[in-house]
């Protein structure tokens, strides 16, 4: 398997969506070639760190008003 | 009479079906359960589509009362929730159109950028390496970092790996193929993944620079 190959099937493997022979071939490469294993760790811990941190928080007090007035909104459509 | 069913291949009902039954039936509380069950969600995918706080409040409202509204439309062959993101995803969309008054705003946007395809990147990141920031420094290091990425990424980024969509989903939302969509999330994922590596490498624990303004 090439790295372009391996590339190809990153996000597969990230999405853990592949066949066990693919993945034993993925695996290998893996082993063998530190690039990819860099990029691998990377793209994982970037999908990982966007997660888990809420990057726009909606604070309680905005929320509570918004939710006031679309329920207000909501009432009147009726 | 075609009524809301449950998700195909699902045993169990999805519970916000009952809770629409119940809206439908004149129960507004029920809608309040499903407002309050997706508002947070809602303001962040229109927060990360318009980039605007004040228009992410006005999405999210009119998503919502949209909704509502055209909620006899809603088939139930995909879930409520998924179609609750459509509206606001347009909603988002036509908000910016509004604001950049002449120029187009479609999610098909800059997407022949070859930027970030191919990995260049390729030092080893520290381990934990958001430790060597604090939580503002780190909030404004990944906002930055995802805005700068081409409108029709982000969003396929966001539906797909923030807000746990799946593939199939996002196609939907957005009105795009799966094969449009797996390319864009791949891309959009070695893009970050690039970006980030400059904090977050290894050999540059850096705790005192700061975020470049
Ligand atoms: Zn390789």
């Amino acid at each position: 398997m090439t790295c372009k190959e391996f590339l190809a099937l990153l996000d597969d493997m990230i999405d853990d969506s592949v066949t066990a022979e693919a993945r034993a071939e993925l695996d290998a490469h893996l082993g063998r070639c530190a690039h990819c294993e860099v990029i691998f760790n990377t793209t994982r811990k970037t999908i990982e760190i966007y997660r888990s941190h809420e990057i726009y928080e909606l604070p309680a007090t905005l929320r509570d008003r918004l939710h006031a007035a679309i329920m207000a909104r909501c009432k009147k459509a009726c | 009479m075609p009524t809301i069913q449950s998700i195909a291949g699902e045993l169990e009902p999805h519970p916000d079906v009952a809770l629409i039954a119940r809206v439908r039936g004149g129960d507004i509380s029920a809608y309040d359960t499903l407002v309050r069950k997706y508002e947070r969600q809602l303001f962040r995918i229109a927060q990360h589509i318009t980039q605007n706080r004040e228009d992410a409040e006005d999405v999210m409202q009119d998503a919502f009362l949209k909704a509502y509204e055209k909620l006899d439309q809603f088939q139930g062959n995909s879930k409520f929730y998924t179609w609750l993101v459509r509206i606001a995803v347009n909603e988002s969309l036509m908000r910016l159109r509004k604001r950049r008054t002449g120029k187009m705003v479609s999610i098909d946007e800059d997407i022949e950028t070859e930027e970030g395809s191919v990995p260049r990147d390729l030092a080893d990141w520290a381990p934990d390496p958001e430790q060597n920031y604090n939580q503002a420094e780190l909030g404004e290091i990944l906002r930055k970092t995802i805005q700068g990425l081409p409108q029709g990424f982000r969003i396929v980024f966001v539906l797909r790996d923030v807000e746990g969509l799946s593939t199939e989903e996002t196609a939907e939302t957005l009105g795009l193929s799966i094969p449009a969509v797996k390319s864009r999330l791949l891309r959009a994922r070695l893009q970050l993944r690039e970006r980030l590596s400059r904090y977050f490498h290894r050999t540059k624990a850096v705790k005192n620079t700061g975020v470049g303004k």
